[in-house]
């Protein structure tokens, strides 16, 4: 019944009410969730309800009153009412239509008995002593007796005057009795059914029992639901005080809350936040979920999902809000790991790509240079070639047109040559390769060197000074062959912009300059006491009188192939790479290279470098050999000689008896008597060699230069490094060199030399020598690792009519040096144990001080050597070249700076081994 | 008779070394080799290419080992072992052996194991490769030989 009821219900009513999602045995007011609250006649039943089941906060007090005057607890309580009234009416009508039908039933039986009864009343007009119908009459008789109890209103019955024989009647009668009984029957059960309505009515007649199950029901089921869910409820009036909440763990007491604003519960993050929030719904009038985190005392920090929809009274003004939280702290952290796992995925992809691409351009650009470097080499072996048999053209015979010609070929040439030197040692810097080397040097021998190296090759009016102040230290550690680079570089740059005037170097100690200050100690380190290792800053200026530098071109002045105008390229020349690289070199060694310039006036570069003092025990270590003469020398020597000059003498006659100064080709020797005044050598890198007293050094016009040893030091001259820098020692101009000493007792003394030295000469020089000397074989030594290269090199050498010795390595190289004098040794560069570059130092540096002490201290074998050290030889520099595969590391010019004469590069042909010999073994 | 047998095995010895040097297995420096080869030293070329590829077989085994390890490459011993190959194969003329080792050089400085094992194989073939052909070459000369030819001069320029 209650189902039908309910169909019936929703089928008429569902304009208004939607249809429920609550299972039926909720009740048909499960169409609000709210409904638990909703009988407005009886709260007592909820309240008892409320306390006795549900740990929850609820101001019972109050919730009528919302209920009563909010529009939602209005309509919630109005279709309560309807519904509750709807059941009456269905039930009343049913029970009338119930009514109606026994009455109807009862009036059939009625009419029916009537008619039995006007069949009797006939039939009792019949006689009745009839003796068979006894029993039937006396039925009958009762019948009718009880008929007429029950209607004798109605009891207008005729009788029909015709019947006919007993046994009709008989007949007839019992079947109006079976009818009868039938008709009892059915009264009967009328009359039970009327008494089950009648109860039924009676259960219907409990409304509120009947609610209140229900709405237990509902209650239970919301409290099934919710029991477990981290669910607060709660509803704010317009204040945002609570007038009720549902919370599953309450951890504040009911007074604790009701009737206050979060803000006056809670303390922390988020609560002023929801406060807003639920304000901010309020004004709005429209309902809105917001996430928020609180972080309180109360509960930590946690996360909810907040829901927040006004609430609004019969007349439409907000009254309030109810409110819904559910804690999501888990998802939200889950979300935001996930959040952080994608980004950080996406972060690092970003920076895969980006490293992979990184990486690509590196490789791009370093598959450029090497590739540069490369080509530049397989250029510069042919060139050398072309430049090599070009200056070797120059020595014979040729008419005036043909040496002019030659010259223009060869200085190209050399245009060349330089260019691909730069770009192989720009791309040596920039690719990193370029090592830097501590090793130690005087730098008034390094500045002294390039002047003279300069002064070399002048060809004009120009005065070259060097000016050193007594603070520079004797002797620093650093890259010496990159710093005579630059100065090299620089000084050539000043003299080919200065027309007339001057162009120098000065060097000076400097305090720590401030792009550097964070390192090094400071400069004032005094070396002359022999204190421990230190650093010193050494500002260089190299100044000329020259064209200037316009300001506008300053900027571009240190980059690659770039020159201050295209004008100045025309007429001067060059690849306008020098100053990148010397710019580059001091940056590797950790200076810096300015310049300032005034047009017509002069420039002026200036680059400042640290260098570490050499300590005073490596000292007196390389100069103890040389410490007696030193000591007793009353007269300060070159090693702390601050000044030089060099003037041209151009034009000048070529001065029979004179003697040669600084040609890298010819080992010459000044003879000096008593004269306190030292002659400065520019190729000496050792100071032994002046102040050997009893040197006795002979020059003769044009011819071969013979040397005597009075004294153990060796006297070999060696050559500078410079040698190449010259052009292979072509020496154009005539020039004379001043040298003068800033300690020197006079300037009267000044020894003024003059020389004029040409190829032509000097090649015979060594052809005479050659031919004195060499009445046999020239023995050579081939100092190679690779068995093949080897063989190879042998059947070479046997098809040019030579035999070799060979060693495997630098060492070997040195022991067989040391055992017997060689004429010619080819070198391979990269080898185990000790390399080219490094075995043909130690070589030279044998040849110039007549020791093996580098060698020992490089670590080949003492004893060996030792042994040997007696057998001082006094031969000329011994010729040395380098087999070099075309690599970045083997490039020709690193080969020249450690002292090799020249190069072929690999592999060896029978050309190149050929021509190799023609030019050094005669 | 011999003398035609002679001119076809010369035609063709000329045209094997000449299609070993547009192959680009040899270059100028085997030239070179050739040139030193005279009555004094009969077998140079052939002596110095065998040692070539035994010296070959012997590095390339070794560089291997050190290549073997994943983690932990020697690339100093791989780099010296490729530079004696490099020089060794530049002075016979073996170029693509030699071209090979440039490229095996460059991966080695930037210590690049897949590159190097890359390279180590394909300089194993090459080397092989060219032993064959060389084999062939030898062959040849020795049939010109025994029919009592001479073995032509051939300038590759």
């Amino acid at each position: 019944m209650v189902c039908e009821m309910e169909t019936d219900q929703i089928e008429e009513m569902d304009v208004e009410v939607l249809s429920s999602m609550w299972p039926e045995d909720v009740g048909t007011e499960a169409d609000k969730q709210f409904n638990v609250e909703k009988p407005a006649g009886d709260l007592d039943t909820l309240k008892e309800v409320t306390i006795e089941e549900k740990p929850t906060i609820a101001d019972l007090t109050r919730l009528p009153d919302l209920l009563n005057s909010t529009h939602q607890g209005t309509s919630q309580l109005t279709n309560l009412v309807k519904q509750w009234e709807y059941m009456q009416d269905n039930a009343v009508r049913l029970l009338r239509e119930e009514l109606k039908n026994l009455n109807r039933q009862r009036e059939e039986a009625e009419a029916k008995e009537l008619k039995i009864i006007e069949d009797y009343k006939f039939e009792s007009n019949e006689p009745e002593n009839v003796p068979v119908l006894d029993e039937t009459s006396d039925l009958f008789r009762k019948f009718r007796q009880k008929k007429r109890d029950a209607l004798i209103d109605s009891k207008k019955i005729e009788i029909d005057e015709e019947f006919d024989t007993v046994a009709y009647w008989k007949q007839k009668a019992l079947s109006l009795e079976k009818m009868l009984e039938a008709s009892t029957e059915r009264e009967r059960r009328l009359v039970e059914k009327l008494h089950e309505s009648l109860k039924t009515m009676e259960s219907h007649a409990a409304p509120v029992q009947e609610l209140t199950q229900n709405l237990k029901r509902a209650e239970g089921f919301l409290h099934f639901i919710l029991q477990n869910a981290p669910i607060v409820m709660g509803h704010q009036d317009k204040d945002l005080r609570y007038l009720f909440i549902y919370n599953k763990y309450p951890s504040l007491r009911e007074q604790d809350i009701l009737g206050k604003t979060d803000v006056e519960i809670f303390h922390g993050g988020g609560v002023k936040e929801s406060e807003d929030f639920k304000r901010e719904v309020l004004e709005k009038g429209k309902a809105s979920k917001r996430e928020i985190t609180f972080t309180t005392d109360l509960f930590g920090s946690k996360t909810f999902l907040i829901y927040v929809e006004p609430v609004y009274n019969k007349a439409g003004e907000k009254i309030g809000i109810n409110y819904m939280g559910m804690e999501v702290t888990d998802q939200v952290v889950k979300r935001e790991k996930m959040a952080k796992l994608r980004e950080d995925n996406a972060v690092r992809k970003a920076m895969e790509s980006e490293l992979n691409k990184t990486i690509h351009i590196t490789e791009e650009t370093m598959r450029a240079k090497q590739m540069l470097a490369t080509m530049s080499h397989e250029i510069r072996s042919p060139l050398s070639g072309v430049v090599g048999m070009a200056e070797i053209l120059s020595t014979t015979k040729l008419d005036k047109e043909q040496r002019q010609l030659l010259n223009v070929m060869i200085s190209s040439g050399d245009l060349v040559l330089q260019l691909i030197n730069d770009i192989l040692d720009l791309s040596k810097v920039e690719s990193g390769v370029m090592k830097l080397e501590a090793t130690k040097f005087r730098p008034r021998e390094v500045v002294k060197h390039v002047l003279q190296t300069a002064a070399a090759s002048l060809k004009k009016s120009l005065t070259l000074e060097g000016n050193i102040t007594d603070d520079v230290p004797i002797e620093v550690v650093g890259d010496v062959l990159r710093i005579r680079q630059i100065l090299t570089n620089l000084i050539s740059n000043a003299i080919k912009f200065t027309h007339d005037g001057h162009v120098g170097i000065k060097l000076q100690v400097i305090s720590e300059p401030s792009f550097a200050r964070d390192n090094a100690l400071n400069a004032d380190a005094e070396v002359d006491n022999g204190l421990t290792e230190t650093s010193v800053w050494i500002r260089c200026d190299v100044y000329d009188t020259g064209i200037g530098i316009p300001e506008n071109a300053l900027p571009c002045l240190f980059k690659k192939y770039m020159q201050a105008s295209a004008d100045h390229a025309r007429k001067y020349g060059g690849t306008g790479l020098g100053l990148a690289i010397c710019k580059q070199l001091v940056e590797l060694m950790g200076g810096q290279l300015t310049v300032t310039s005034r047009v017509n006036e002069g420039s002026t570069f200036t680059f400042i470098l640290p260098y570490k003092v050499a300590t005073s025990d490596d000292y007196s270590d390389d100069q103890d050999e040389f410490s007696d003469m030193t000591d007793h020398q009353s007269e300060p020597d070159d090693t702390t000689e601050g000044y030089f000059q060099f003037k041209p003498l151009l034009g000048s006659i070529y001065s029979n008896g004179g003697p040669a100064i600084s040609n890298g080709f010819l080992p010459h020797k000044v003879m000096l008597t008593t004269s306190p005044i030292k002659l400065i050598n520019g190729f000496v890198a050792d100071p032994s060699n002046n102040t050997g007293q009893s040197e006795i050094v002979q020059v003769e016009n044009g011819g071969y230069v013979d040397e005597t040893k009075l004294e153990t030091s060796s006297g070999h001259c060696p050559e500078s490094a410079h040698q190449y820098e010259n052009g292979n020692g072509r020496c154009f101009s005539k020039e004379s060199e001043s040298c003068s000493s800033s300690q020197a007792s006079s300037e009267g003394g000044t020894l003024e030399m003059e020389s004029e030295l040409t190829v032509s000469s000097q090649r015979e020089e060594e052809k005479a020598e050659t031919n004195l000397k060499e009445t046999s074989k020239p023995k050579i030594l081939l100092v190679e690792d690779n068995k093949i290269n080897i063989m190879v090199a042998k059947s070479m050498m046997k098809q040019l009519g030579h035999t070799m010795d060979i060693a495997n390595n630098g060492v070997e190289a040195i022991n067989a040096i040391n055992r017997s004098s060689y004429d010619l040794v080819l070198m391979d560069v990269c080898m185990p144990v000790l390399d080219g570059l490094k075995a043909t130092r130690l070589i030279r540096s044998y040849e110039e001080s007549g020791n093996w002490n580098a060698a020992i201290e490089a670590g080949v074998d003492k004893d060996i050597l030792e042994n040997e050290q007696v057998c001082v030889r006094s031969t000329n520099r011994l010729p040395i070249i380098a087999m070099t595969a075309n690599t970045l590391a083997e490039s020709s010019e690193e080969c020249y700076a450690n002292g090799m004469d020249s190069f072929i590069s690999k592999p060896v042909t029978l050309q190149k081994l050929r021509e190799c010999l023609q030019q050094y073994l005669h | 008779m011999n003398t035609i047998v002679v001119g076809q095995l010369q035609r063709q010895f000329q045209d094997y070394i000449v299609s070993l040097y547009q192959q680009g297995y040899l270059d100028n420096q085997f030239t070179e080799l050739r040139k030193l080869q005279d009555e004094g030293s009969p077998d140079f070329v052939a002596e110095v290419v065998s040692l070539f590829f035994d010296d070959c077989a012997k590095l390339i085994n070794d560089m291997s080992t050190s290549l073997e390890r994943p983690d932990h490459v020697d690339f100093k011993q791989v780099d010296s072992g490729v530079h004696q190959l490099k020089g060794s194969s530049s002075s016979v003329g073996a170029r693509r052996v030699k071209s090979v080792c440039i490229a095996f050089k460059e991966c080695c400085d930037v210590q690049n194991r897949e590159g190097c094992l890359r390279c180590l194989q394909q300089v194993d073939y090459e080397y092989k490769m060219l032993k064959t052909k060389l084999q062939d070459l030898f062959n040849l000369e020795q049939q010109i030989l025994q029919a009592g030819g001479t073995i032509p001069q051939v300038s590759m320029n």
